[in-house]
């Protein structure tokens, strides 16, 4: 089966989520662009958008037109050229409804399961549970007689375990997208013990075709990405108790570690408000789904457990706006950050002057959007963590810890066989995280 | 060509800011002024220098393509809009895609030698930031021939323009070029800087020439140039006064404050018709050496020039048909400065175009506008030296590729 068969009858599982969206709507782009070249008229490309609510799909699709849209005006100099023999259609305006019209045709909401016995590629992003992929995945494997391929964009469950639960002899990969994956460049690539060669050739070529940025990761629970984002987050906690002991309260604790993480370390977020991004639920289901498969390591903290108990959750709203979690944002600023001891949101306002005044003089960073992206980012970040190095105040010994760990965590995927090597972990950190350097780095030594 | 039958002159000339990309305060994602806000500005601007609208007879209004950007036509009943006192006078709207402006005038000045007016009052304008980019080159497409438009480019009038630079690379050489293309840049960055209403009055780059010589992409956009070497998307207006000597005793200003139109040439070439010559403005050629002609000067005469620099290939092979330089030789010319503002021959002294801005059917009047200022010594940090024995200003307003042309000469 050559690569445009293979995408000719496709589903994606879990469609009208937020991975599952984005991942329909680059599969939906591809899969019309391969209808639109010369050498495929008279194919017909099918593309079931699978998900379990009506009205979530209904929104999808809309989500699916204004995106199309954006990228229909962005490629119109190509576009004209596809559509050269298309006399009537002259207009740039006339070029790109076409287009919008000839990617959505490709697409077809259901809320039936029974639409991927035809398929030949299933894309899976639904919830993050093994019982239930391995369930899905059996069904369909069972009543489709094309033996198809599938695609999980699970982002901590070991690829085996799938594979070997619903007797799918090798027919998977991982292939885990970044939210959002229609903005995100990287991919994580992972194998299964037994993954087909031909399976992880297509995946290369379609992450290719996607333009994507590929690293690949061993099939160990949580891959790279989350290899780092959790236990960054359990370090984040030992930070706070760490701070509470010099006499912080916990809210204050919280916002100390939040601001350090994001401004002293130059990242684009503090580790709190990412978890706000991620979502306080997501992040405590990616430990309780790592946890089993971490020997020697807890894979788990007390902190998101309380949180979740008191309601707090995070996540964003369908806009893409931030909701409250362990903090409260105010046009994406943060304005207060939440007390799980006395349950209660406090503002920013009131703790600011006397964290500042704990955490005591610190060097100043460079912004992080002057960093990220900037090739002489070295000029930039190697005197500041120059001066953060000789910096005798409890921020500056706190932000160089943090910095230390970081790099402790990376090479403990490498070491750990997670990684494939000290580069793959900065890729996914600079690409999936958008972290304006590496974490193994020597900026500390 | 015959001389004028009759003096006419050209007074109390306005410009609104020319909004768009470039300046601080434009925001694309939020409400901005309509195109009566543009045309009443400029319109009041100049009645308020004539002592009002009871002294003009008629009016003139230029504008290309307000039907698609605005949804709107029949523009010469704005005028009353403009101020009520001239409601029931005679008014018109003319089009020449980007030499519309230069249409108003020759439309003003006809009446003048026509003796039906004695005061015209002209507006140009066009608000184009109603859609994006991508929509805009549509809306501006009719310019040229239609029926190129299928197997034209996306952005339609940038690719006829992209391919002149492709034929001028090969013919006379592509480094030497492109580095005329960056040097056109930098003097209408550096001009702009200096005039409040310039698009391109906020622009902080340091390096302009070095930030133009960037490579083009022509996956995403044109062959041959780039974004920098594009003339602006504008929302702006300009008016200005057109009036005999009558007129300018009816109105109180001494000829002094005046600029005399010594000489026009209003030229057009077959639409349908690809041009003669890729690498000359052969239209404009013609235009100007009538202009000249009428006026009894030559180019040496003219101290400063505006000329329709929609892009710095159209800029640089009007340096050549202005016949400031050879053909060929038009990059060197403004290599060695001579167009710079402290140049022997300072051309688009405001930033053209490329710095001022584009609002396509307002162009033409914006160019009388800047020379009425630079001749009257009324520019502000703009003013160039306008020499004793060079005391004309020159215009050359283009619509579509070399096809509308309209050029002036006016006389201190």
């Amino acid at each position: 089966m050559t690569y445009e068969e293979r995408l000719q009858h496709v589903s994606v599982l879990g469609a009208a989520g937020k991975m599952g969206s984005g991942l329909l709507l680059l599969t939906a782009v591809e899969m019309a662009d391969l209808s639109l070249k010369p050498g495929n008229k008279g194919r017909t490309f099918v593309l079931n958008a699978i998900d379990v609510s009506d009205e979530a799909l209904s929104g999808v699709m809309r989500y699916l037109r204004a995106q199309i849209l954006k990228i229909a005006e962005k490629k119109v100099v190509g576009l004209r050229a596809v559509y050269a023999e298309r006399r009537e259609l002259v207009d740039n305006d006339e070029i790109i409804a076409q287009y919008i019209f000839d990617v959505m045709n490709v697409v077809r909401p259901t809320t039936r399961l029974e639409a991927a016995y035809d398929s030949t590629m299933i894309f899976e992003a639904i919830k993050e549970d093994s019982a239930l992929k391995i369930k899905i995945f059996s069904q369909i494997n069972q009543n489709n007689p094309k033996q198809p391929w599938f695609f999980t964009n699970t982002s901590s469950i070991p690829i085996t375990v799938i594979d070997e639960g619903a007797g799918l002899g090798g027919r998977i990969i991982g292939f885990h997208f970044y939210n959002p994956p229609a903005v995100q460049k990287l991919v994580e690539l992972i194998h299964s013990k037994h993954t087909l060669k031909e399976v992880g050739e297509f995946a290369l070529a379609y992450a290719k075709n996607l333009r994507k940025v590929v690293v690949p990761a061993h099939d160990i629970a949580g891959f790279i990405g989350n290899g780092h984002f959790m236990r960054d987050i359990l370090y984040a906690v030992e930070v706070i108790h760490t701070l509470m002991d010099k006499g912080m309260s916990i809210s204050e604790a919280i916002y100390a570690t939040n601001r350090i993480s994001q401004e002293y370390l130059v990242r684009p977020m503090g580790i709190f408000q990412l978890i706000d991004y991620v979502g306080v639920d997501v992040c405590s289901f990616i430990m309780f789904v790592m946890n089993p498969y971490t020997k020697d390591e807890e894979i788990h903290t007390k902190l998101l457990d309380k949180l979740l108990e008191q309601g707090i959750r995070g996540g964003q709203y369908s806009d893409g706006s931030q909701k409250d979690g362990v903090m409260k944002y105010e046009k994406g600023k943060i304005v207060a950050v939440y007390d799980p001891l006395k349950s209660e949101y406090v503002p920013v306002s009131l703790m600011q002057a006397a964290v500042e005044a704990k955490l005591g003089a610190m060097p100043a960073p460079p912004a992080w959007k002057a960093v990220v992206g900037n090739k002489a980012k070295d000029d930039l970040l190697k005197p500041y963590f120059s001066q953060l190095k000789s910096a005798e105040s409890v921020g500056a010994e706190i932000a160089r810890n943090y910095v230390k760990k970081s790099r402790e965590i990376g090479k403990h995927l490498v070491s750990g066989g997670v990684a494939f090597n000290d580069a793959d972990v900065n890729t996914v950190l600079l690409t999936g995280f958008f972290h304006a350097y590496g974490p193994i780095n020597d900026y500390m030594d | 060509m015959k001389k004028l039958r009759r003096k006419v002159y050209m007074v109390a000339g306005y410009n609104t800011i020319s909004m768009g990309s470039g300046r601080k305060e434009f925001n694309p994602k939020k409400e901005r002024p309509g195109l009566e806000d543009y045309i009443k500005e400029a319109g009041q601007g100049t009645l308020k220098l004539i002592g009002g609208a009871k002294n003009v007879d008629e009016c003139v209004i230029g504008n290309f393509m307000a039907s698609r950007f605005n949804r709107q036509a029949n523009l010469a009943a704005f005028f009353p809009f403009i101020d009520e006192g001239l409601r029931y006078k005679p008014a018109i709207r003319v089009e020449g895609a980007c030499g519309t402006g230069g249409l108003a005038l020759m439309s003003g000045i006809k009446s003048i030698l026509a003796e039906t007016a004695e005061v015209v009052l002209a507006v140009g304008f066009e608000v184009q930031n109603t859609v994006k980019a991508i929509y805009c080159a549509d809306f501006l497409a009719p310019a040229g021939w239609a029926a190129n438009r299928k197997d034209g480019h996306a952005y339609f009038f940038p690719g006829q323009f992209s391919d002149r630079a492709g034929a001028y690379f090969n013919k006379f050489g592509r480094e030497m070029t492109r580095k005329g293309f960056a040097r056109w840049y930098r003097n209408a960055i550096e001009n702009a800087r200096l005039c409040p209403t310039a698009q391109e009055y906020h622009n902080t780059t340091k390096d302009l020439e070095a930030a133009a010589m960037a490579e083009p992409n022509p996956k995403t956009f044109l062959e041959n140039l780039t974004a920098l070497d594009c003339s602006k998307v504008s929302d702006g207006a300009s008016a200005i006064a057109i009036m005999s000597e009558e007129g300018l005793k009816r109105c109180g200003i001494p000829v002094s404050d005046a600029v005399e139109v010594v000489g026009y040439g209003q030229v057009e070439e077959d639409i349908t018709k690809p041009p003669p010559e890729m690498t000359a403005l052969t239209t404009m050629k013609t235009a100007v050496s009538n202009a000249l002609e009428c006026a009894g000067i030559s180019i040496q005469q003219v101290a400063t020039a505006e000329i329709h620099d929609c892009f710095t290939v159209a800029g640089i092979m009007a340096v050549e048909a202005l016949g400031l330089a050879p053909q060929g030789k038009g990059p060197e010319y403004v290599i060695a400065g001579n167009t710079a503002r402290d140049g022997n021959f300072p051309i688009n002294t405001t930033g053209g175009l490329i710095g001022w801005g584009h609002p396509t059917g307002g162009t033409g009047v914006h160019m009388a506008v800047t020379l009425w200022e630079q001749l009257k010594g009324k520019a502000g940090a703009s003013q160039v030296n306008i020499p004793a024995d060079r005391q004309y200003g020159l215009m050359a307003n283009m619509g579509g590729d070399d096809k509308t042309l309209v050029s002036i000469v006016f006389k201190k």
